[in-house]
């Protein structure tokens, strides 16, 4: 048979074993589909009502682009503990010694991510419906920042898996774990930019995740909007630029 | 069916093979035996091709490793030293998995699994709940879902507790049993005695021997009699006495003497009467097979001594 069935045929056997992986362990699925959610609401509720938008605009219709695009960055966690799983038990090395399809366990490894982080978005459109928060540009307008938000995830998902191929281990999840953190509040995720010392209020103009957030809050019609749209197309694609070509090449040579 | 050559892989500055040689014929289980670091694992990479070698050939199932690694992933089963399986699946969905990937096709996939399932007599439940004999045994079997025409395995038995070592190697006998050519690594000579009907000595990278198991064990060195003397102040005449059977090595801290014997069962007998005619208690006396120290030093040892000065 062709090589194009046995890409997609492979893709898919592997995009159904994450599958597998939620049906025989729903407990951890939920956890991490509720896990933002907590985000959501402790902003939302508990520090939300100390937290004013310059230029005025309800607190929510700011924050919830922002919990969307930190819940694409958390995605990384997940793409990371999974391929320095498989890496760590030698089962990416039995992959590599089976004629599977080249190219076909990341492609199987995206298309699950991608499922997940799209159920994750929708739980959180969800919440973010119940809580008051509107999209206001009409449907189209509020599709294109889903698919900008996806993109977000699916350029990062290249970087976790360059960096659990390069530094290998599900014990550093930890201090992944721990960066996220600094690196998505460093960001308009939960408050202007506008708002922080100068200095500071650069960098976090210049993340990537205040490209994302910025452009799904022009796009749902959100208070806040303080970047162009087109940074969050160039932004991944420049991340998919540098991290697809090092992905590849290091799951090749993985040693 | 293995056909290796002069077979060269360095990581920078470090040579972790370094001419190293092999031939293993076809239907045969050939016992790849070195101490941590000597490139066991090196070599197995190379032959499965998860490297690529930096100089010399090594050709499996026919085809060249370097040139045509995608024909030799089809003819081969790899189990390597840690059970590559997906602890959050069950048995029986890796099995599928593993089949599928092998592009069995779904329908021959599922019936394979439950084949496999019943061959190594794995329970249909969550490796998570597993014991390390059984997690062995399934990784052995996703080693076998193609019928592989060489199956490696790296060290099949470390880290596993005595009974299911004895589990993990009965299934590689049944294989066996069943012609597949296999090449197994490990550090320890009774399970290369236990399984192999060839072994290669391995040392920094290189062949350092190589025969049929009882030719080599009998180049290896003979079995040794390790004595232990209750009292430590008979331990200078037990060893006079004992080095009328062999050249003996006096261990003090543990009141030990050892010696390599030829003739078994004579030695043993003729040791424990002297000690007895003599009223020397001894605590234990046990025949053993040489460690793997002592084989290098005695394969060393007799490579100097062929080497003119």
């Amino acid at each position: 048979m062709t090589t194009a069935y046995w890409m997609a045929s492979d893709s898919w056997t592997l995009t159904r074993r994450t599958l597998l992986h939620w049906r025989n362990q729903p407990a951890q699925l939920l956890l991490g589909l509720l896990f933002p959610v907590m985000i959501l609401l402790m902003f939302g509720y508990l520090f939300g009502g100390a937290i004013a938008i310059p230029g005025g605009g309800d607190y929510h219709e700011y924050l919830l682009p922002g919990v969307f695009t930190l819940t694409m960055a958390f995605g990384i966690e997940t793409t990371y503990t999974a391929v320095a799983t498989d890496a760590t038990r030698g089962v990416t090395d039995r992959f590599r010694t089976m004629p599977i399809a080249a190219g076909a366990v990341v492609t199987g490894r995206s298309i699950a991510d991608m499922l997940n982080a799209a159920v994750g978005l929708l739980v959180l459109l969800a919440c973010g419906l119940a809580m008051g928060w509107r999209w206001h540009n009409g449907f189209a307008s509020a599709l294109a920042a889903v698919g900008l938000l996806l993109l977000l995830r699916f350029a990062l998902l290249w970087l976790g898996m360059w960096l659990a191929l390069a530094a290998g281990r599900p014990e550093t999840l930890m201090a992944l774990q721990i960066l996220v953190w600094p690196l998505a509040f460093l960001s308009s995720v939960f408050t202007p930019p506008s708002t922080m010392p100068g200095w500071l209020g650069a960098i976090a103009d210049g993340n990537p995740l205040s490209a994302t957030a910025g452009a799904t809050r022009a796009l749902f019609g959100n208070p806040g909007a303080d970047q162009p749209v087109w940074l969050a197309v160039a932004w991944p694609l420049a991340l998919l630029a540098v991290f697809v070509p090092l992905a590849v090449h290091r799951y090749r040579r993985l040693t | 069916m293995i056909m290796v050559e002069q077979l060269t892989r360095r990581f920078g500055a470090v040579a972790a093979l370094d001419g190293f040689d092999l031939v293993v014929p076809p239907g045969t289980v050939h016992g790849l035996l070195g101490a941590n670091g000597a490139g066991k694992t090196t070599a197995i990479r190379v032959l499965t091709t998860l490297l690529r070698p930096s100089s010399g050939h090594a050709r499996v199932a026919g085809h060249d490793v370097a040139r045509h690694p995608e024909r030799v992933r089809a003819r081969i089963g790899l189990v390597g030293q840690h059970a590559a399986v997906d602890e959050e699946l069950d048995g029986r969905q890796n099995l599928e998995m593993f089949g599928r990937l092998h592009h069995l096709g779904t329908r021959p996939a599922r019936a394979r699994a439950t084949e496999l399932l019943e061959r190594f007599d794995l329970p249909d439940k969550p490796v998570r709940q597993y014991s390390g004999g059984m997690r062995r045994r399934l990784d052995l079997a996703a080693g076998l879902i193609i019928s592989p025409a060489v199956l490696f395995l790296d060290e099949p038995t470390t880290g596993l507790d005595p009974r299911a070592r004895t589990e993990v190697w009965s299934a590689i006998r049944r294989l066996v049993a069943n012609g597949t050519t296999v090449l197994l690594t490990t550090q320890y000579l009774d399970e290369a005695d236990q399984l192999a009907d060839h072994i290669t000595v391995i040392a920094a990278g290189r062949t350092l021997a190589t025969g049929t198991t009882d030719a080599l064990k009998r180049r290896l060195g003979d079995d040794h009699l390790d004595v232990v003397i209750r009292d430590p102040l008979c331990l200078t005449d037990a060893a006079h006495l004992l080095a009328a059977f062999g050249p003996v090595r006096i261990n003090k801290d543990q009141r030990q003497i050892t010696l390599p014997v030829r003739d078994r069962v004579a030695a043993l007998t003729g040791a424990a009467r002297a000690l007895q005619d003599n009223g020397i208690d001894a605590a234990d006396i046990a025949l053993r097979q040489p460690t793997l120290d002592e084989v290098f030093l005695h394969l060393t040892a007799g490579s100097e001594e062929r080497t003119p000065a």
